[in-house]
């Protein structure tokens, strides 16, 4: 009986010990190369110096975030970029979506294609060909031009506000198609009766958007509209190709920020792990905050 | 009817904007220069001269092979690591278990800016003890970026579909916990991992700040790294640099259209 009972036991050691195993390399691998590094980078926003040579400085860092003028336009075009580009795209994606989920709607699939394309482009590739496309003599301003449409070349990669007018069409071009396939594959599962019941109630198109559309799909703009918000302020590859956070810093973000503050300027890792923080603290604020905007619970 | 009108209206529009950089791309391939600066947007014949000037003075064909290479392990090793967990997690399901699963997927929330610094200094140290996984290989550009909790998201919400039953015959017959996995489930879940392989391969081909950051010599660049460094020269030749990204671009736009559907699926799976 007690072998018995000790045998049992046994195999339930080992069925425990083989299941920890089946996650055990995964659980590793996060550790060492998320939850480590946040920890190092942590310790590393007391700290200033450079290269390798840190000593601990109290709080310095946080302070000198404050008064840095540079971290301060890195954080208005973020925010410019959040409060203009992200709102445009997830307006754009539901719209199109939208119409893309019409049953008698002809060549559905090209058009889905065709504008969902950009989004399997690399980062890289799409934002040299923009930024040749809006280049002073770049193709945009010579068929402009030729409309008549504009007197002269419009300065799209060297005037501070027309550079970020570039980068902002830019990440529109290349995330709303991805966006949409989201609301798409949702609206799929939408029951058509609930339009046909609104129809017959004498619901216009548009309130049948607000009032039944948006509604049920809550949940997925609050999915894309968190994963845009994090994408936005971590916007890195675009910047860097088209612009370089330029001209002067009219364009720089706080990933781009921090990559020149660690391998451009004379290295302050601790100054960049610093800035780094204000990226997570400002990830998890903007989280919770798009949560509670979605209200209720199942939100 | 005008209603009708406005929607193809709209959505031709909408495509054509978005067809429109590929089209530009393809087309320059194949023009001079100096056509493209001038905004020719006719297909042109010099194809063959942009490809000659390619392979004589741009490294793409090592840049090409240390994508391939980077993209297909990171591909490989990531679909067996986040799959294992993914089953780990929901068929052994247990409340420690549970916990851990929590805590593994608030990585997601953590920005990659945020860790460049430290992984740049972990591999750094690591460089001078294991110099073949530290800065400047390809095993510091791949370890980092293997493991990923929406992965393991991914595995776990697929397998919450997957018959239980057979699992349990499986070991009725004999097989070992991972005899039941490899023999079982790999086999049966082959669309999840078609469409975790398809978003996995193309993120890692794309990857650009990592490498950017831990690759220093000119033999290891991958493509996102030559494509930015010919983007930013002074005096670009534009017939060039359109058909080395036309180059690029295409194994992913294969993969892309050959399986459209999984990609899909891979994309949105984790949101339904």
């Amino acid at each position: 009986m007690i072998v018995r009972e000790a045998r049992a036991m046994n195999i339930k050691a080992k069925t425990n010990a083989i299941s920890w195993a089946f996650i055990a390399v995964a659980v590793i691998m996060i550790c060492a190369f998320y939850f480590y590094p946040m920890i190092q980078a942590l310790i590393m926003s007391f700290q200033s110096g450079t290269g390798t040579n840190l000593s601990f400085v109290g709080i310095d860092n946080y302070t000198r975030l404050l008064t840095d003028s540079t971290f301060i336009a890195a954080l208005k075009n973020t925010f410019l970029y959040l409060i203009v580009q992200v709102p445009i795209m997830i307006v754009l994606a539901l719209f199109i979506s939208v119409l893309l989920n019409d049953k008698d709607l002809k060549l559905k699939g090209f058009f889905r294609t065709a504008i969902f394309l950009p989004a399997v482009t690399s980062l890289v590739a799409y934002s040299v060909i923009f930024k040749y496309l809006f280049g002073t003599d770049g193709l945009i301003n010579l068929m402009l031009l030729k409309l008549n449409l504009i007197a002269a070349p419009i300065q799209w990669i060297t005037d501070p506000f027309w550079a970020k007018i570039t980068i902002i069409i830019a990440i529109t071009w290349r995330w709303t198609g991805y966006n949409m396939i989201f609301y798409l594959s949702a609206l799929q599962n939408i029951d058509g009766s609930i339009y046909e019941a609104a129809r017959i109630d004498g619901a216009s198109s548009i309130t049948q958007f607000t009032r039944i559309t948006v509604p049920l799909l809550k949940p997925i703009i609050l999915f894309t509209s968190i994963t845009s918000t994090i994408g936005t302020l971590q916007l890195f590859d675009e910047v860097m190709n088209i612009t370089k956070g330029g001209p002067g810093n009219a364009t720089m973000t706080l990933s781009q920020y921090i990559y020149n503050l660690s391998f451009k300027y004379t290295p302050d890792f601790g100054y960049a792990a610093t800035v780094s923080y204000a990226i997570v603290i400002l990830i998890v604020i903007f989280s919770i905050l798009q949560f509670k905007l979605a209200g209720d619970k199942n939100g | 009817m005008a209603k009708r009108i406005f929607i193809y209206v709209f959505l031709s529009i909408a495509a054509i904007v978005s067809i429109f950089p590929f089209l530009w791309m393809i087309v320059s391939s194949t023009n001079k220069s100096v056509d493209v600066t001038q905004g020719r947007l006719l297909p042109g014949g010099a194809l063959g001269e942009n490809l000659s000037k390619v392979f004589e003075s741009v490294d793409l064909v090592p840049a090409l092979l240390n994508s391939a290479y980077i993209s297909v392990t990171t591909t490989l090793l990531a679909m067996l690591i986040a799959s294992l967990a993914g089953y780990g997690f929901e068929i052994f399901r247990t409340k420690a278990k549970d916990t851990v699963f929590s805590i593994l997927l608030l990585s997601m929330m953590i920005p990659f800016a945020a860790l460049m610094v430290p992984l740049y200094r972990m591999f750094g140290s690591i460089s001078q003890t294991v110099p073949v996984i530290g800065i400047d290989t390809i095993s510091s550009v791949i370890l980092p970026t293997v493991t990923t909790a929406f992965l393991i998201f991914f595995f776990r919400q697929s397998t919450k579909m997957f018959p239980k039953d057979m699992l349990e015959a499986g070991r009725i017959d004999g097989l070992s916990e991972l005899g039941v996995f490899f023999r079982i489930y790999v086999p049966t879940m082959k669309t999840t991992y078609a469409a975790a392989a398809i978003i996995t391969f193309m993120s890692s081909w794309n990857n650009y700040l990592w490498p950017l950051v831990v690759l220093q010599s000119p033999e290891k660049r991958t493509i996102p790294l030559l494509i930015s460094n010919l983007g930013s020269s002074y005096s670009p030749d534009y017939g060039v640099i359109m058909t080395v990204i036309l180059i690029a671009t295409l194994p992913t736009a294969l993969v892309f259209f050959l399986m459209q559907k999984h990609f899909v699926a891979g994309m949105t799976g984790s949101v339904k």
